[in-house]
């Protein structure tokens, strides 16, 4: 798919149809509540774009609950192992529902075929906003990604694993705070803003992009009877996602009022310090390396 | 303050909500018995991580809340909600605590939190009954910015205003806010109204199911004034007459919302975070999902709190508007054994 007609663009497909998902997580309410006006915008008869844009709302029943997930976390169903996994009376409805957006998003080629996933989420994380990305050889996230950086406050990407989310935080989970929807109601208007011009064969330069590359996570200390974690994030790393980490900089203050300090030989950038949903998995902040991508210039090709 | 008008509780054969208080000549302060036991509860919502972290940690060791001659007992009010990390299971405790519950039948049918309420009656109350435990604070945190709060269920309980007074000196110069509620619809029959002094502890901003440090410790802080003030009760100190800056629950302001009852604003960015402010008529409240502003039209300014809490969108409430208020307090004593 990738072909390059001369050795300066890379050229790319038109991104025709882009999804804009809302509520993978039923309790992270800006993409929920920007899909729904989104949908309710578009009834109003808005003229036709040169890219289709689809809305969804992933998880419907988790959405109507106002729950992280019903029984299983949605964006942990997306291996091949559940997307092709059989359907039975047992099957939790998350698998059911990963299955169903896969039908209903791909697959890649035919005519109902999705360019372009963008997949809406909030943090209790002090991140602002932060896309991620998931693979560093995917131009065209990365394209965006220096787009918004030129127009927004400094937001970062970093590589996760397989589609591309918006992440805005810090915002409690079950809150709709007025000035992170606002924030990310631009981005999106920004994000398909640079679709329409690369569909319409703009040329986007060659560049580097600040990409941050997850290479750990650090659990909470925990009881080793009850499993109860035994110390918070220490108030000088709460809230200073992206503000690099020195061996000895304190971590966590313990309840009894013991400081604990990172005790890597790396000083890497934290993310997702504290967030809501991820105690249950284990961590207490994601660790990253900071690197500069290089990105060629990418062009649409014209088929 | 002339102690003929303090009370509304006098001493019958039949004990009446606020205890048994006595007059006392020569000095004027009115006498309150001693304390005996202290309760603090945490979990009555399961996923408000500082109370839930702070009574485990208590129920482990104690010998932070230990003072002399008080039996101090942290609890768990709503395991099963704690348990998932969620509010409540089927219902809401901390309204839950009404007489039509604590009277009705155990039973299988009965939804959790009913059931544990009249647990909970049982070991901490009878509600109204003088056998009740003498104070309960219960700890809570909310996504508001409030900061640390306290929340009084009577203006007439002399104890828990001089308790709240000592708190907030204690604290200052950080912050301590008092929110009454005694309005007649808004208020609620709270987990900790089974006591005969019941005191809510309210700090935020923090997310649910999340644990700040800051707000951790700024909890603890509290609860220890908190018992040191009893400490200081039962040794014989006695409290001068003073006064309480409070914010008194006016009404309740819910979202816009459309036929559906889906909300169509969201707080506006110049109200977000501002708990405590003076909210003027004309003053910006809500903002569309367009970006169109609408505005406070009250008839005089008010103080709003639990602005964007959480929970209470499904209470139909955006926030609280309160109205500043100075409460009297009267001089007060431990009652000679």
């Amino acid at each position: 798919r990738l072909s390059a007609l001369c050795c300066q663009a890379v050229t790319l497909p038109a991104l025709s149809c882009v999804a804009l998902c809302g509520g993978t997580h039923g309790n992270e309410l800006s993409g929920i509540y920007l899909v729904q006006e989104t949908l309710k915008n578009k009834r109003k008869g808005e003229a036709m774009e040169a890219v289709t844009v689809v809305t969804v709302i992933s998880n419907p029943r988790a959405v109507q609950q106002r729950v992280r997930y019903t029984e299983t976390d949605l964006n942990r169903c997306f291996t091949y192992a559940m997307l092709s996994a059989p359907v039975s009376e047992r099957t939790p409805y998350e698998i059911i529902r990963s299955q169903e957006l896969n039908s209903l998003l791909g697959p890649k080629g035919s005519g109902q075929a999705v360019d372009l996933i963008c997949d809406l989420h909030n943090t209790t994380a002090n991140m602002g906003l932060c896309l991620i990305t998931y693979a560093d050889s995917d131009w065209i996230c990365l394209h965006i990604c220096k787009h918004l950086q030129a127009r927004t406050n400094d937001p970062y990407t970093s590589v996760g694993k397989h589609g591309f989310a918006m992440e805005i935080g810090p915002q409690p989970h079950g809150v709709i705070r007025s000035n992170i929807f606002t924030a990310m109601q631009e981005a999106v208007h920004l994000m398909l803003d640079w679709v329409r011009l690369f569909n319409s064969g703009t040329q986007f330069d060659e560049g580097s992009v600040d990409v941050y590359t997850m290479v750990k996570n650090i659990d909470y200390p925990r009881d080793p009877y009850t499993h109860n974690i035994t110390a918070a994030v220490h108030p000088e790393l709460q809230d200073r996602d992206f503000c690099l980490l020195y061996p000895g900089d304190p971590i966590f203050l313990s309840f009894s009022g013991e400081i604990l300090r990172y005790k890597g030989k790396e000083p890497l950038y934290p993310f997702f310090i504290n967030e809501c949903a991820y105690y249950e998995k284990g961590v207490a902040l994601l660790l990253a390396r900071k690197s500069k991508v290089k990105i060629p210039a990418i062009q649409c090709s014209r088929a | 303050m002339q102690t003929g008008l303090l009370y509304n509780a006098v001493q019958t054969s039949g004990h009446l909500g606020w205890g048994t208080v006595a007059m006392s000549s020569p000095c004027n302060a009115a006498c309150f018995p001693r304390v005996r036991r202290v309760a603090i509860f945490g979990g009555t919502h399961g996923n408000e991580m500082s109370g839930i972290t702070l009574v485990n940690m208590w129920m482990k060791n104690g010998a932070e809340v230990q003072r002399n001659g008080v039996l101090t007992k942290p609890f768990i009010t709503n395991p099963g909600a704690v348990e998932k990390c969620t509010r409540y299971i089927d219902t809401d405790l901390n309204r839950a605590f009404t007489p039509e519950n604590l009277s009705t039948p155990s039973g299988d049918g009965l939804p959790y939190e009913v059931q544990r309420a009249k647990e909970i009656n049982q070991l901490f109350g009878p509600k109204g009954s003088p056998d009740a435990y003498d104070v309960i604070f219960d700890l809570h945190n909310t996504t508001s910015n409030m900061g640390s709060t306290l929340i009084l269920e009577s203006s007439t309980d002399h104890f828990n205003l001089q308790m709240v007074h000592y708190i907030k000196k204690a604290a200052a110069p950080e912050s301590c806010a008092v929110l009454l509620n005694e309005h007649p619809q808004l208020r609620y029959a709270t987990t900790r109204s089974v006591s005969t002094h019941p005191v809510g502890l309210e700090v935020g901003p923090q997310p649910q199911g999340v644990l700040r440090s800051n707000i951790f410790e700024s909890m603890r802080m509290i609860v220890k004034h908190a018992l040191d003030f009893i400490e200081l009760f039962n040794s014989g100190v006695e409290f001068p007459t003073c006064t309480v800056e409070a914010f008194r629950v006016h009404e309740s302001v819910d979202y816009p919302r459309d036929t559906n009852g889906n909300i169509t604003a969201m707080v506006h960015p110049r109200l977000q975070d501002c708990d405590w402010e003076p909210l003027n008529p004309g003053d910006p409240m809500f903002q569309t999902f367009d970006g169109w502003s609408i505005p406070y039209a009250g008839d005089g300014p008010v103080y709003p709190a639990f602005i964007n809490e959480a929970a209470y969108y499904e209470k139909q409430q955006a926030f609280v508007a309160t109205r500043r208020e100075t409460l009297a307090a009267a001089a007060i004593r431990k009652a000679s054994e």
